[in-house]
């Protein structure tokens, strides 16, 4: 299976749940009318859209209708698509890594996927043909530092550890040296999953922002923060705040092998600017895309 | 704050009646959209809300509300109400087997926090009633999970069974609960791997661990961020495994929760327990009545008590509680009590938290902290002999204390006055009967 069909495999889930109910929809409504559009922002509400951004992607919906003289379900549904990929479409999705070494550092709340995205990721730059070096600074939570060495094996990458309860900066600023020493094309850091409201967690990672600042400087960065598909409109929480704590560039949705849509990522992209750069639809090494908008909403609607 | 409270929302809608003086149908529909609204925000189930409106609905167009004069907290008491009746439930205790050991079997998505929970759930046990519970390690799939598990259990020294990652779940589990009536274990508690609810292989492996290891309960954990979508995974797992509760977590987030109505109102299954916090004592019994305030997203009164709770330390309480008992509580207490007050957060924000206050009027008005500095520039001007009587404070001593602390004597005068007031006030508390109910209030938790 190619890349594209495996991206389209996993979204196939996300894409049946809603254009089953969109091509329900346009099946039962040939005629354009209000029932339409208050169908198809259900639809986009289920998806996890938000009330607020659903109603505002049908209000662009019916100006457009109007405006274009669309009369033809059909229609109406390629210009709903247009919309939400032209929403998705605002900000850059290119990763840019192309100094050497450059940085990523993966962040988000607990359970979101972290370090399995890290372990695809490894995977990824590495058959690239990259040299990559993992940081383990999720120093809290029991175990998380076995499970990232995990991955480093599996995934054939040299690990920079310290002890559970470690300073996570510290591990950072050993794997940042350790990048330069060792002549690193990429260093992958893990940090500890944490709730976007503790103050005293979200400095520590303005910290480890600040050491990869110093030793790195000028080090391309990609700030992917992680969010699960499952999450609902907390989502939007979550990318503010840690937005306030680390200049985040890029979002890596996971989890979306499951019957969860992410249709909130479309209300970041939206309101906050940032874009989706990585799609999670698997648990195997390979399981990682890099995030195409018009094939995103392609798919969440072909 | 992110959201508009539901509160000051509706305000506005009944604020255009006042000069009609009579609340119309229309009116209600219009409330009720905001309702709509405020749970859509809050991630309960589109369709759940749905359902939710149109039977609140009904009750909204009662007699009650419509001649209220205050029909907004009209609205919102029936909202909370129906809420709370909800997602309340009579059979939210853990069920035990007549037979010890009580056998617990933990499901749920990746990421929905069943390793910790089961740590947690442990520890509660054991800490309530003395158990001496058993870890059952039956992810063998998630890298280190074992070892997480192991970890944890050490931390709390609690017995924790594993068979390596080589050996099957099912197994396992069988193997656990034999190992815990052997070894006097009470209860088992066995963690699963985290899995997709349509991953038909990875269910049946659950469904073959019920039926093989018989559990008391089969506990869905479920992540209180999970948007529409929650309803599809506790669905799917409540049909494969005919679940017994829900454990909430993640609550310490900023979430609104909305996926605990959506859970219990298509499973009909109880939430049992809501986890919080990175320590492994942060669990409890869940209240339906703050999810219902979170969910609508309302001044939060048991957050504050929490707060509270936080910041005297029981200890503190109970030497305070002493004091004013014996009528001892001098100006040294008070000047304790001003900063542990401080130590709960900005006044601001505490007010916030109390329910009805109007957070859009609040937000110019500000509050003087300096009037907190004052009082205790004041009272550490004095010597601790004036702390401990300030009978003794004299005029010429009011002099000293004012140049002491920057402000005037009528300012001391003021001080003095409000202490000897507090004071007369605490002298009505010394009924024994209604000091025990105040120190039972503050410890419990």
């Amino acid at each position: 299976m190619g890349l594209f069909g495996k991206l389209k495999d996993g979204l196939s889930k996300t894409r049946n749940a809603i254009s089953q109910q969109v091509d329900n929809l346009f099946k039962a409504f040939v005629k354009v009318d209000e029932e339409l559009f208050e169908e198809l922002e259900e639809a986009l509400i289920m998806a996890d859209v938000g009330a607020l951004t659903s109603s505002y992607i049908t209000e662009t919906l019916r100006d457009r209708v109007k405006t274009k003289r669309i009369e033809d379900g059909n229609e109406v549904k390629e210009e709903l698509k247009l919309i939400i990929s032209e929403i998705l479409n605002q900000q850059d999705t290119k990763v840019k890594l192309n100094t050497k070494p450059s940085v990523m550092l993966v962040i988000g709340v607990n359970g979101v996927g972290k370090t399995t995205t890290i372990g695809k990721l490894a995977s990824k730059y590495k058959s690239e043909g990259k040299k990559v070096l993992l940081a383990a600074a999720d120093t809290f939570r029991a175990a998380a530092i076995d499970q990232l060495d995990i991955w480093a094996t599996r995934s054939g990458c040299d690990i920079i550890k310290h002890e559970e309860g470690a300073d996570p900066a510290a591990v950072v600023f050993d794997a940042a040296r350790a990048a330069k020493s060792r002549n690193a094309d990429l260093l992958i850091c893990d940090t500890a999953g944490r709730l976007h409201n503790k103050k005293n967690l979200m400095q520590e990672l303005n910290k480890i922002s600040r050491v990869l600042e110093r030793e790195l400087p000028g080090a391309d960065r990609e700030v992917v923060l992680v969010l699960d598909a499952s999450t609902g409109q907390n989502a939007l929480s979550q990318a503010k705040l840690f937005a306030e704590a680390a200049d985040i560039t890029a979002i890596a949705l996971t989890k979306l092998d499951g019957t969860a849509k992410g249709g909130v990522v479309i209300a970041i992209s939206k309101e906050q600017s940032i874009p989706v750069k990585f799609v999670g639809v698997g648990e195997g090494l390979e399981d990682l895309q890099e995030f195409d908008p018009e094939q995103f909403a392609n798919a969440l609607f072909d | 704050m992110a959201f508009e409270s539901l509160g000051d929302k509706l305000q506005g809608v009944f604020k255009k009646l006042k000069g009609k003086g009579v609340v119309r149908e229309n009116d209600i529909k219009e409330a009720m959209r905001e309702v709509k609204l405020a749970l859509l925000e809050a991630d309960v189930n589109f369709k759940v809300v749905k359902a939710f409106i149109a039977s609140v609905s009904e009750k909204a167009n009662g007699q009650d509300v419509l001649e209220s004069l205050t029909p907004a907290q009209q609205i919102i008491k029936i909202v909370n109400d129906e809420l709370v009746a909800l997602m309340g439930s009579d059979d939210n205790k853990l069920k035990y087997s007549k037979h010890p050991p009580s056998v617990y079997m933990m499901c749920g998505l990746q990421g929905a926090g069943k390793t910790t929970t089961c740590a947690k759930l442990a520890l509660h046990l054991r800490k309530t009633q003395g158990k001496r519970p058993l870890l059952v390690a039956c992810d063998v799939y998630r890298p280190a999970a074992v070892k997480q598990l192991q970890v944890l259990g050490k931390q709390l020294d609690i017995a924790v069974f594993d068979m390596g990652t080589q050996a099957n779940p099912v197994d396992i589990a069988v193997a656990a609960v034999e190992h815990a009536k052997k070894h006097g274990n009470d209860p088992v508690i066995i963690d699963t791997a985290g899995r997709l609810h349509i991953d038909e292989v990875l269910m049946n492996e659950l469904s073959e661990i019920k039926a093989k290891a018989d559990p008391d309960e089969v506990l869905l954990v479920v992540d209180s961020m999970t948007g529409q979508d929650a309803v599809n995974v506790a669905e799917s797992f409540n049909e494969q495994l005919d679940i017994d509760g829900v454990i909430l977590t993640k609550l310490d987030g900023d979430t609104r929760g909305g996926a605990a109505l959506s859970i219990k109102f298509v499973t009909g299954k109880s939430i049992k327990f809501a986890a919080m916090g990175e320590k492994l004592s942060d669990i409890e019994p869940f209240y339906p009545d703050r999810m219902a305030s979170r969910i609508l997203g309302m001044g939060d009164i048991l957050t504050l008590i929490d707060k509270a709770q936080e910041a005297f330390d029981d200890k503190q309480a109970e030497e305070l509680e002493r004091k004013i008992r014996k009528q001892e509580f001098d100006l040294n207490d008070f000047l304790n009590q001003f900063q542990q007050i401080k130590k709960m957060g900005p006044l601001n924000q505490l007010v916030k938290m109390l329910p009805g206050v109007d957070t859009k009027a609040l937000e110019n008005v500000d509050i003087d902290e300096s009037r907190f500095s004052k009082i205790e520039a004041i009272i550490q001007s004095m010597t601790n002999a004036e702390r401990t009587k300030p009978d003794i404070i004299n005029a010429s001593r009011r002099v000293r204390i004012a140049n002491g602390s920057g402000t005037k004597v009528q300012d001391v005068n003021l001080l003095l006055k409000q202490f000897s007031e507090m004071k007369k006030m605490m002298k009505q508390f010394q009924d024994p009967k209604k000091m025990k109910q105040m120190a039972r209030m503050m410890k419990r938790k």
